[in-house]
């Protein structure tokens, strides 16, 4: 059999596919959100502190739709609660990037420009997924993002083109972020079944649409595009860094104590 | 009024049951119960003119439908708005009914009614600019202060008290006020 044609056939997914597909896509803003978050009561001034609660909430938002709707595919009776707080590291899907931490403003800055670029391209392209609720769902954070985008980027433009001392920190936080970035493009049997039914779109075909994005508001915030390291996370397959635990023992505190608690 | 006590009614014929008033004037006692309940954090509005109400109809099983769209897919007051049109529905006696979330299409603030957008100016949010480009850049229309109607105005955060404002500021009557935002 040649290379191609096994290449052209994805392999079979173990599982619920759609069900592990909208699980990823739901904790990207489960996790993010939750990092989020951790800057209430702690921003630099009141107006950061708002933006950045609020963009925490969209997130949060976003996560829910979309862990409901991984536990209604799944049909095991499993709520967006369940999901969010009762899973183990492994079960969690959400790409490296976002577990990352928060470090100082400029580099929550980054990591948000890195990750809103890849939310608009992908939600952008996800409105006409062949499955309807994906679409909405889509369609409705599609407009948030917007938002969150425009935040971002304007504040790495600041700092970009800023003092020096807030030049070098952003570029720095950059370098250390960037590697995190390849995982987001990198395709595997999960992403190839979801491209194949119409699901999701390609990651190979996002990858120059968020370059430009990104490029252009390197450009205008006068940082350099750091170079790529062929090395890829894989917090998507559950493959976490360091970081994670330390997230999910805060955000399962209350559940894992208290199990079933409600206010 | 002594007829409407709880004894009274245990004492009416077993079987008598009040009269079930037809399709349109369930709907419009619906609507009427709807436009009384107000957005919990912009009390100057309701949420029919906030444009979350998508429709009030009712079913062939004799079930009224409500379907409301929530403004941001955050936004902590969907699930209390939701109660507070469960409790209006209630008092309206237009029972049954069931209230569905609607997503698709995605609410935007160019739903909201044009008394709406008056309203929400005269208690000192700017309404939303209407139809404007959601680039990356914010929008370069400037905004006029509701107090003064300078023009010379800033953004000071692009996320407010709520996930649906702005924050901004006058230079001229150097007082801050909000901004509906466009989505």
């Amino acid at each position: 059999m040649s290379g191609a044609a096994v290449a052209a056939q994805p392999a079979p997914v173990p599982g619920n596919p759609l069900s592990r597909y909208a699980l990823r896509l739901g904790d990207l803003p489960l996790i993010l959100g939750q990092r989020l978050g951790e800057w209430v009561g702690h921003a630099p001034v009141l107006e950061e502190d708002l933006g950045l609660a609020n963009i925490a909430l969209d997130l949060i938002g976003q996560a829910r739709l979309l862990l409901t709707y991984a536990g209604e595919v799944e049909g095991a009776g499993r709520t967006e609660d369940d999901l969010a707080f009762l899973r183990d590291p492994s079960d969690y899907l959400n790409p490296t990037l976002v577990e990352q931490p928060n470090g100082d403003f400029g580099e929550t800055i980054v990591r948000q420009v890195l990750i809103d670029a890849f939310q608009l391209t992908l939600y952008e392209r996800l409105t006409s997924s062949a499955d309807e609720r994906i679409a909405a769902i889509a369609a409705k954070a599609v407009k948030e993002t917007r938002y969150h985008l425009r935040y971002s980027s304007s504040w790495l433009v600041r700092l970009g083109d800023g003092t020096l001392e807030s030049h070098a920190r952003v570029q720095s936080s950059l370098e250390r972020l960037w590697r995190y970035t390849v995982e987001l493009f990198e395709e595997d049997d999960l992403d190839r079944d979801m491209t194949a039914r119409g699901v999701a779109p390609r990651l190979a075909d996002l990858r120059a649409a968020w370059s430009t994005r990104i490029d252009e508001i390197l450009a205008e915030a006068t940082l350099a595009r750091p170079r790529e390291l062929p090395y890829s996370w894989f917090g998507k397959r559950g493959e976490h860094s360091e970081h994670f635990g330390y997230i999910l023992s805060d955000m399962q505190y209350l559940q894992r104590a208290h199990p079933g608690a409600r206010w | 009024m002594s007829a409407t006590s709880p004894i009274a009614q245990r004492s009416q014929a077993p079987g008598a049951c009040p009269t079930t008033p037809d399709a349109d004037a369930r709907i419009a006692a619906a609507w009427n119960a709807l436009t009384g309940v107000e957005d919990p954090e912009i009390p100057a509005l309701n949420i029919v003119e906030l444009g979350i109400v998508r429709f009030a109809e009712v079913r062939p099983d004799g079930v009224l439908g409500v379907g409301l769209s929530p403004t941001y897919t955050g936004c902590p007051a969907t699930e209390y708005i939701e109660a507070l049109v469960r409790d209006a529905l209630d008092a309206a006696h237009v029972s049954p009914f069931a209230i569905t979330r609607v997503l698709q299409p995605a609410w935007s603030s160019d739903w909201i009614s044009e008394e709406g957008r008056r309203k929400l100016a005269d208690y000192g949010i700017v309404p939303p600019p209407a139809a404007a480009s959601l680039g990356r850049r914010a929008n370069s229309s400037p905004i006029a202060c509701p107090r003064c109607r300078s023009t010379d105005t800033e953004c000071t955060s692009q996320f407010g008290s709520t996930p649906c404002k702005s924050l901004h500021r006058c230079r001229d009557c150097l007082e801050p006020f909000e901004c509906f935002k466009c989505i």
